[in-house]
């Protein structure tokens, strides 16, 4: 079962088990983290499960859709290179060990 | 025990068939107890007063949600098939659409309400939301539904849309013929229908793009046809479902939050403690009265749902209050707890459906519930609040309430 990072904006950090295929939003909900809301549940409409990907996964990511591109433009924090939603992120073997950096604010 | 029996008989196990009215008065006073017993039925029952199929519990509902190719939507999402029966109005073209051609109106309405409009709308939002709270402090004692869950969308929706000031007390009745329409040939629904010419002509009317103000999200919508996204003939039509679906949904979302928080004063302190959590005490109102409590889909084939098999050119009713309080996915359903995390709620539905107005409902009901919390110690009810029935929507008619200043 691969396992992810997520680093919350105070530094602390929590390292979540995830199912193969779910996405990293489901699986930081799932385990009750703090930091990824998801309000939509992850139908790509809301905006509010930003995260900043970790050096050196961002390329290892699948390709941003179109409506998720529009949407972290009205993401509550700072939108930068390595914004992702993280609903759009499934997880894979591949993906073992990803890190992602969550924002101080997600509404 | 009779399940197994079934199993071990070979066949698919047979589908309870149930004798509920769930568009009945009776039903709509208090739909709890059978929502019950829908869902502890099985996965999937038969309806036989309808004549359609029914899920009742989560795992399903979310399901048949996210299955829109085998769900459609454009043969109607109420009990009406409009392979079979004519729509009591033109089909919208988003919600009563499958892909391909609803992606394409689907987007439009998206970026009209995206996050980035609701930056831009959120001081004015919340400049109203105090502007209402004023005005209930110099009351003291009112009806929290027609001075509060009413005015306050009503004091902010129509002109965010670019509405004229005129005839806009037909949006409230027109939007409850919608959601009544949806429902079965009842008395709720026939005498909606029957009363409907003057709210749709005026619709129709501020629909056009000359009755809408710039800047409004109704123009923004017209702007798309210069785009080429949309034909001048869609952009009517596009701009009437948000008036459908814009504003009296909004209006039960925040007579629910309103009553939930009256009714259990522990919550209402907590978010008194932490105004921060007036988003989150929104959304478990919205999971916790499911405003919109059904929507229909119709099979496009054969398919089977939780062990059950489906014909196609079935109907097939989304209980999303049911599923909202389903123990199989709820810890403690009953229970409003504003600190409880409400992702994967279906009061909004799910999928390429779900409610594409989501973010200004969030909007609204945070920023009054945030006023509200910060400026008022108490609220009490103070007389019997009365239901308002309809076959889609649940929600209050009247809510008298006494309030004491912070």
């Amino acid at each position: 079962m691969p396992a992810i990072t997520f680093i919350h904006s105070g530094g602390k950090t929590d390292r979540v088990d995830v199912s193969d295929g779910e996405s990293a939003m489901h699986a930081a909900t799932r385990h009750g983290l703090d930091g990824i809301l998801a309000e939509c549940g992850g139908n790509t409409m809301c905006a509010t499960c930003h995260v900043y990907v970790d050096d050196g996964w961002l390329a290892r990511l699948p390709a941003m859709a179109d409506d998720e591109d529009a949407l972290l433009d009205g993401a509550a924090a700072e939108r930068m290179a390595n914004s992702r939603l993280s609903c759009q992120i499934r997880i894979t073997h591949e993906l073992d060990g990803l890190v992602l950096r969550l924002p101080e604010r997600q509404v | 025990m009779s399940a197994a029996s079934f199993a071990s008989t070979g066949g698919p196990p047979a589908i309870p068939h149930l004798d509920v009215d769930p568009f009945a008065i009776g039903f709509f006073a208090d739909p709890f107890p059978t929502h019950d017993v829908l869902r502890d039925a099985g996965p999937v029952v038969y309806l036989d007063k309808w004549n359609v199929y029914g899920v009742a519990r989560y795992a399903e509902v979310h399901a048949v949600l996210n299955d829109p190719m085998t769900f459609c939507s454009s043969r109607g999402v109420g009990l009406s098939d409009f392979k079979k029966e004519k729509p009591w109005r033109p089909p919208s073209l988003i919600l009563e659409a499958d892909p391909p051609a609803h992606t394409r109106t689907r987007a439009v309405l998206s970026r009209v309400l995206s996050p980035t409009v609701m930056k831009q709308v959120r001081d004015r939002f919340a400049a109203a939301a105090e502007e209402r709270v004023d005005l209930l402090l110099e009351k003291r004692s009112f009806d929290a539904i027609a001075d509060l869950a009413e005015a306050y969308p009503l004091s902010i929706f129509p002109d965010a849309l670019g509405l004229r000031p005129e005839g806009r007390e037909h949006l409230i009745p027109y939007a409850s013929l919608v959601f009544n329409a949806f429902g079965p040939p009842n008395q709720l629904r026939q005498e909606a229908i029957e009363r409907s010419a003057p709210h749709q002509a005026y619709i129709a009317e501020q629909c056009q793009r000359e009755n809408l103000a710039p800047g409004g999200f109704g123009a923004c919508i017209h702007a798309r046809v210069d785009e080429g996204e949309i034909t001048a003939t869609e952009a009517p039509l596009l701009v009437r479902s948000l008036l459908s679906a814009g504003l009296d949904t909004t209006v039960n979302g925040i007579g629910a939050a309103v009553y939930c928080l009256a009714r259990f004063p522990d919550q209402w302190q907590r978010l008194r403690d932490d105004p921060t959590l007036a988003r989150n005490a929104f959304e478990e109102a919205v999971r916790f009265e499911s405003p919109v409590q059904t929507f229909f889909r119709t099979t496009t084939r054969e398919v089977e749902l939780g062990g059950a098999v489906i014909g196609e050119g079935e109907k097939v009713l989304m209980f999303l209050g049911a599923a909202n309080r389903d123990p199989r996915r709820w810890d403690k359903p009953d229970t409003y707890d504003i600190t409880r995390r409400t992702s994967g709620h279906v009061g909004f539905g799910s999928g390429i459906h779900m409610c594409v107005g989501q973010l200004v409902a969030r909007l609204e009901g945070e920023v009054m519930l945030s006023a509200l919390a910060r400026r008022i110690a108490k609220i009490e009810i103070t007389g019997e609040p009365k239901r308002r029935f309809n076959n889609t929507l649940r929600g209050l008619d009247s809510l008298p309430v006494t309030i004491t200043p912070a």
